[in-house]
């Protein structure tokens, strides 16, 4: 099925060293258009590493990187990977605190947003008009996150539950073409889990997003993905769909561990 | 009660986006408008315009450009009087010596100061907090030293260079009345052009980097871009206040007036009026300049018998005092202050 299709993003045996730990040995993996894929794996496995590899904040010592075909350097700074197409969420939050929901939201769109520098001070005119279309824009995800009462907040006074969702909305706002979530549901109880699900599979399904998620929470990961990669101490054991990774012993093994130790 | 919001009806994004949304914020920044250009120029006196409004207003100016830095940026500086020195320079040397007219003289005092600061600015890319303000520390320490030692800047004489008489288009500035309208048009001309870049994308950059300057990155902000532009800018505007300084208040550019004391000062203004806000800078500007001359004043009244040396401590105690006052009051500066004044003033006088 999805592995005739030409993968989105391609990582190829990665690894990278802090020191003297290996946090990623050889690891590759693939994302299809269109699909939910999740990375799992008991704490320290690597796998903010990967997004964090992927994304230009770290330069792996080896490896390579595919995306839409296109070979890309390994060194390459964070935001021209974001101007490739790829846009990302944090585990511990991330959000501009001093900021409104709206301007969070704006600032996801700052590749988008061309008027220079002069035209921006004197404002009226061209600057105004592109404020206004991407406005516009900001508001529709307002709108599909469901935070039009918190739009003019500071993003740092909000609960924690919605400056979750604010930081997807600065995500999307990117309009990626690859989309990845560290922890989306981290800390939330079930009914915020169940919205973040909720966004997540409307965000794929109507929006055709590609999403590769990372999450703790098992039954989350079993419903809503396509794929999943479980990473252990930097490797991969095992990738497929939720039915062999609940089958799978390797990873049985990794997450509860065996008698023999 | 008399300030609200409430029946403002916005029905396009452009509305919502107005500067100005709310009706009387529109009517309060016009009354402060009439007052500047039409009341304080026919009722104070000539003593008052050159010697206080002149460097409150160019002072106010400076201030902002150092808060698009540090307050909006997160970038701080303590370089920033030499930023203003190498404005006044450039523009009296480019104006007297090389006859350039004086607005682009003016101008370009603006654009070697900027060019000076995104040099040093350089630094921020790779550290900041602390670390970073002494950096800019260096920039205070090198430019004096240029400024003194490099023989040609002020043909050999301790650094100092003459201001000459003001012609703009052959028509001389020589009143203070005049002079007063120069710097005021520069000012409202250089705050609307800056207000413009804060509330738009330039802006939320900025205020994104100094957030979360990783997440910044991640999503597509480039540090390098907008920490350099913010230098940039915020040199700009401290050059043009340094020009406009020495243009018509100290007469000549002399290093003494733009110590590392003044940097710290401006660092005072913009914490005092608020950080991040374009109001907060004029309010700490004000602060800074007009509150000492008001507690001289004040201090000269009830302690007259009291010998000088002793009310001019005293003067420093006041000050000092209220300064500290202000930030345990409001630590987030006195915009923040009026900001509350106005939730305030929308339920006056029936909180519940």
């Amino acid at each position: 099925m999805n592995k005739k299709r030409e993968p989105l993003l391609r990582v190829e045996d990665i690894s990278i060293t802090f020191g003297r730990l290996k946090a990623l040995n050889g690891v590759s993996l693939e994302v299809y258009p269109g699909e939910v894929m999740a990375i799992i794996g008991p704490n320290g496995a690597g796998k903010t590493t990967m997004l964090n590899v992927i994304n230009g904040v770290y330069t792996p010592d080896e490896g390579r990187i595919f995306f839409e075909g296109m070979e890309r350097p390994l060194k390459m700074k964070p935001h021209h990977v974001a101007a490739m197409g790829i846009s990302r969420t944090f585990q511990n939050l991330a959000l501009f605190r001093g900021m409104t929901t709206l301007g969070n939201i704006l600032v996801g769109r700052s590749q988008k947003m061309h008027s220079n520098f002069f035209s921006q001070g004197i404002y009226w005119g061209m600057s105004e008009k592109e404020e206004v279309e991407h406005r516009e824009a900001v508001e529709w995800i307002i709108d599909f996150l469901e935070i039009e009462n918190i739009r003019k907040q500071p993003a740092g006074m909000l609960p924690y539950g919605l400056q979750k969702r604010v930081e997807l909305g600065r995500a999307l706002a990117a309009e990626p073409k690859l989309l990845l979530l560290d922890e989306p549901m981290a800390g939330m109880n079930l009914e915020e889990k169940e919205d973040i699900a909720r966004f997540v599979l409307d965000a794929n399904e109507e929006l055709n997003y590609t999403i590769a998620l990372i999450e703790h929470d098992m039954g989350v990961v079993m419903d809503i993905c396509d794929r999943i990669v479980v990473l252990d101490f930097g490797n991969k054991i095992a990738e497929g769909t939720p039915e062999e990774i609940k089958a799978n012993p390797k990873v049985i093994q990794a997450y509860l561990g065996t008698a023999g130790g | 009660m008399f300030y609200r919001e409430c029946g403002v009806l916005k029905e396009t994004y452009r509305q919502d986006m107005a500067i100005f949304p709310i009706p009387l914020d529109r009517w309060g920044l016009g009354v402060m408008l009439v007052l500047a250009f039409l009341v304080i120029p026919f009722t104070a006196s000539d003593y008052w315009l050159s010697s206080i409004m002149l460097p409150f207003y160019c002072f106010s100016l400076a201030a902002l450009g150092l808060n698009f830095l540090t307050g909006y940026a997160g970038q701080v500086s303590i370089g920033h009087a030499a930023f203003m020195a190498v404005g006044a320079y450039s523009s009296l040397i480019l104006y007297g010596r090389y006859g350039v007219p004086l607005p682009l003289s003016i101008l370009g005092g603006g654009i070697f100061a900027s060019a000076a600061g995104t040099i040093f600015g350089i630094p921020s890319l790779r550290i900041k907090g602390f670390y970073l303000a002494v950096s800019t520390l260096a920039a205070q320490f090198i430019i004096e030293w240029v400024l003194t030692h490099w023989q040609w800047v002020s043909g050999g004489v301790f650094g100092t260079v003459d201001a000459p008489d003001m012609y703009i288009f052959g028509w001389l500035i020589d009143t203070p009345v005049k002079k007063y309208y120069l710097v005021l048009c520069v000012l409202i001309l250089l705050t609307v052009f800056g207000k413009n870049l804060v509330r738009g994308q330039l802006g939320r950059n900025w205020t994104a980097i100094r957030d979360m300057d990783v997440a910044a990155e991640i999503i597509g902000v480039s540090l390098f871009r907008n920490k350099l532009i913010a230098f940039a800018v915020s040199s700009f505007y401290a050059g043009v206040a340094g020009s406009l300084i020495t243009f018509t208040y100290y007469l000549a550019a002399n290093i003494e007036e733009f110590n590392l004391f003044l940097s710290f000062h401006l660092l005072g203004m913009i914490i005092i009026g608020g950080m991040g806000t374009v109001l907060g800078s004029f309010f700490g500007a004000g602060f800074m300049t007009l509150l000492p001359i008001f507690i001289n004043q004040t201090l000269l009244t009830i302690m007259e018998r009291v010998p000088s040396d002793i009310r001019a401590n005293s003067e420093a105690i006041v000050f000092g005092g209220l300064i500290v006052f202000f930030l345990i009051v409001e630590p987030y500066g006195m915009a923040r202050l009026w900001q509350t004044i106005k939730e305030k003033m929308r339920l006056w006088p029936f909180p519940y």
